[in-house]
């Protein structure tokens, strides 16, 4: 690793914008998020609690979504934390960048999310890296249960959702979460049989079995496929 | 009652992975094949999910409004709009069918 100069001052301004500027937008659609979780049958606390403890979008949009379809509270937990298995491997990414102990490693782990990695791991520079985290991290943090409560508020005013589209609004988040993965040909082939298999098992088996099973079989091809796959 | 602990118990699985990355031995989370399949996770949940949220009601297949929003979603993300303008398009899009008296 070369050595680098240390940071000057315009840098760090610079990667604090960076960072708010990815908090605004995320935050953004935590409105869509507190509006399809009051809409599929949650209260405005229960989706209120889902940002500020689970904290982290793609599960959240998972378990209202199993939930408000009729599935069990299982398989909606099931898919919810498997999709949150990648935080996992983000705080080994930032780890020996975050060097966090006691009630700090467990704030730095709730923060620990898809933006807060993105934005830190962009920086070489240790101390902008941990800059980057904790703007983008607390930003989000912030905003999006700001977000969540004004689009529970909101979606418990709108009536019934499926006047206004929220159910084809929950269709596009997944879809708006998926999208950004389906950058390399092996994320692509998963998706297309994870879809598939849904597809076929949907009349099958009973509710929450078919994103469970998908989610097994996506996890065995990529098991058994040596090679280089993209991380993120 | 099974909302609450679907709530309670997803925030707590979900925390526990946050945690596990900053204090488990770095091997147990980076042979390479574990690294694979968390990498690989999210798309097929993803995926599978959207086939959920769009084609089925719970039990059944089926093709109504929603699926236009979906098709009006990707045509948003083909001309790379933001994740929030993305989601309400698709929801305009299949409100106003609906209002117009399609399923």
């Amino acid at each position: 690793m070369t050595v680098l100069p240390p940071p000057v001052h315009a840098d760090r301004r610079l990667v604090v914008r960076q960072g708010l500027s990815v908090a605004v937008a995320t935050s953004l659609y935590g409105v869509s998020f507190g509006a399809l979780s009051v809409t599929s049958g949650l209260s405005v606390l229960q989706t209120c609690l889902l940002s500020l403890l689970l904290f982290s979008g793609g599960s959240q949009f998972a378990l209202v979504g199993i939930l408000g379809g009729g599935g069990t509270a299982a398989a909606a937990v099931a898919a919810s934390s498997l999709l949150g298995m990648r935080n996992s491997l983000y705080g080994l990414q930032l780890a020996s960048t975050m060097r966090a102990t006691g009630w700090r490693r467990l704030m730095t782990a709730q923060l620990t999310i898809d933006e807060s990695t993105a934005v830190a791991t962009s920086r070489a520079d240790r101390s902008l890296r941990r800059l980057g985290f904790w703007a983008t991290g607390v930003g989000i943090y912030v905003g999006w249960n700001l977000m969540t409560l004004v689009g529970a508020l909101a979606g418990n005013a709108l009536g019934d959702p499926k006047q206004f589209g929220l159910d084809a609004a929950a269709s596009a988040a997944f879809m708006g979460l998926l999208w950004p993965r389906l950058r390399a040909r092996e994320p692509v082939a998963i998706a297309v049989v994870a879809a598939l298999i849904t597809t076929v098992l949907v009349p099958a088996v009973p509710q929450g079995i078919p994103v469970l099973a998908a989610a097994a079989v996506g996890a065995a091809i990529a098991w058994c496929r040596p090679g280089t796959g993209a991380r993120r | 009652m099974s909302t609450w602990i679907a709530v309670v118990g997803a925030s707590v699985i979900a925390f526990v992975f946050k945690v596990a990355g900053y204090v488990v031995p770095s091997w147990w989370l980076e042979h390479p094949r574990i690294v694979r399949v968390t990498a690989m996770l999210p798309a097929a949940l993803l995926a599978s999910l959207v086939v959920l949220q769009t084609f089925s009601t719970g039990t059944r297949l089926t093709l109504d409004a929603r699926a236009v929003g979906l098709l009006v979603a990707v045509l948003a993300l083909l001309a790379r709009a933001p994740f929030i303008v993305v989601v309400v398009l698709a929801a305009v899009t299949a409100g106003a069918l609906r209002a117009a008296g399609w399923r």
